[in-house]
């Protein structure tokens, strides 16, 4: 729902990066995005194509890495990837308890551009 | 020949909010406010849970409430007339708050004479959930007409949480709501949060709310 301030935030950080590193063209971003967020890839890719235009970063690609869920058990210490989603059943896969912590899953992160 | 290379920028998408949101935290610090972000879905009763906490509350701390709720001043005129300092931000439609709104809204306080201020953010369990406020504590209401399968479509929101109020007890037995299945999917997502069973409508359980709220506001203010 809120894909556009998202994006503005993506732009801003980019070309920021993008002027210190005298950057010509940026080809692609490369995305981290927690699968506990709610955001849509298409949404932020068309979103970035029209706020892109006019900028160093105009056509880049969104690539975007899910960063699954993954729980830490506080008795055996295991830790297990899970899908929030069909959390009815989770507990550890290892010694079978449901005392867990969130590892993963809520990443919201610029790893890094392709640029010239 | 084009030379494309790879340039790492490791950088959260929202810095920008959170840098924000820590120097909320800042200021509020010195000023010894306790800024409590208040989130749920619409009509779970944001606005019966805060003037339930004003009545318990006005006589040992001077609180503000901020209201975000979308273009309309309804609710910051319910809670204007409880005597207590209200805020209302204009959102125009946005799906949520975030630090710089807030510290919009907080500039229209006198810091200095108020213990807790109170956001009633927009009524939403999807984007809020994203955006740090700058609060000092995160709650949120989930009513029991919703259902006990929230946690399992909104888990973003139940894991940023400090603090649950499960609203409206006075409907249970009506659906196949359990509070024992509700209770475990939530700690599940989140095992520190602070669970309270409540009515607005009735008054039953707000005691332990205000009774946790009044605590961790003792430890901010020390």
């Amino acid at each position: 729902m809120h894909e556009l301030p998202v994006t503005q935030s993506i732009l801003d950080v980019v070309l920021r990066h993008a002027e210190r590193h005298q950057v010509k063209k940026i080809h692609a971003i490369n995305l981290a995005i927690g699968a506990l967020s709610d955001l849509q890839d298409e949404w932020i890719q068309s979103y970035f194509d029209y706020i892109g235009k006019g900028t160093l970063a105009e056509g880049a690609k969104l690539k975007i890495e899910r960063v699954p869920v993954v729980f830490r058990c506080r008795a055996c210490a295991g830790e297990f990837e899970a899908d929030v989603r069909e959390m009815r059943d989770i507990t550890c896969p290892t010694c079978g308890k449901g005392d867990l912590e969130l590892v993963s899953g809520r990443e919201y992160y610029i790893k890094s551009m392709e640029a010239e | 020949m084009s030379d494309v290379r790879l340039i790492e920028i490791k950088e959260d998408i929202l810095s920008d909010n959170a840098g924000l949101a820590e120097e909320l935290r800042r200021r509020l610090r010195e000023k010894k406010t306790f800024l409590l972000n208040l989130m749920s879905s619409p009509g779970s009763g944001k606005t019966s849970l805060i003037l339930r906490t004003i009545e318990k509350l006005r006589d040992e701390f001077s609180i503000g409430v901020l209201e975000a709720d979308i273009d309309s001043m309804v609710d910051a005129e319910k809670v204007a007339s409880r005597g207590v300092q209200a805020v209302q931000l204009k959102t125009g439609g946005f799906c949520h708050l975030d630090a710089a709104m807030v510290r919009t809204g907080l500039d229209a306080f006198d810091l200095d004479g108020l213990d807790l201020v109170i956001i009633e953010n927009v009524g939403n369990l999807v984007c809020p959930a994203e955006f740090d406020t700058g609060s000092t504590k995160n709650a949120m209401i989930l009513s029991v007409p919703e259902g006990d399968d929230k946690p399992l479509k909104y888990p973003l929101m139940f894991s940023v949480c400090h603090a649950l109020v499960v609203n409206k007890v006075d409907y249970l037995g009506l659906s196949d709501f359990s509070m024992e299945l509700l209770r475990e999917r939530v700690k599940k997502l989140n095992p520190d949060i602070s669970l309270f069973e409540a009515s607005c409508k009735t008054g039953q359980g707000i005691d332990g709310w205000t009774d946790w709220l009044a605590g961790e506001m003792r430890k901010h203010l020390k």
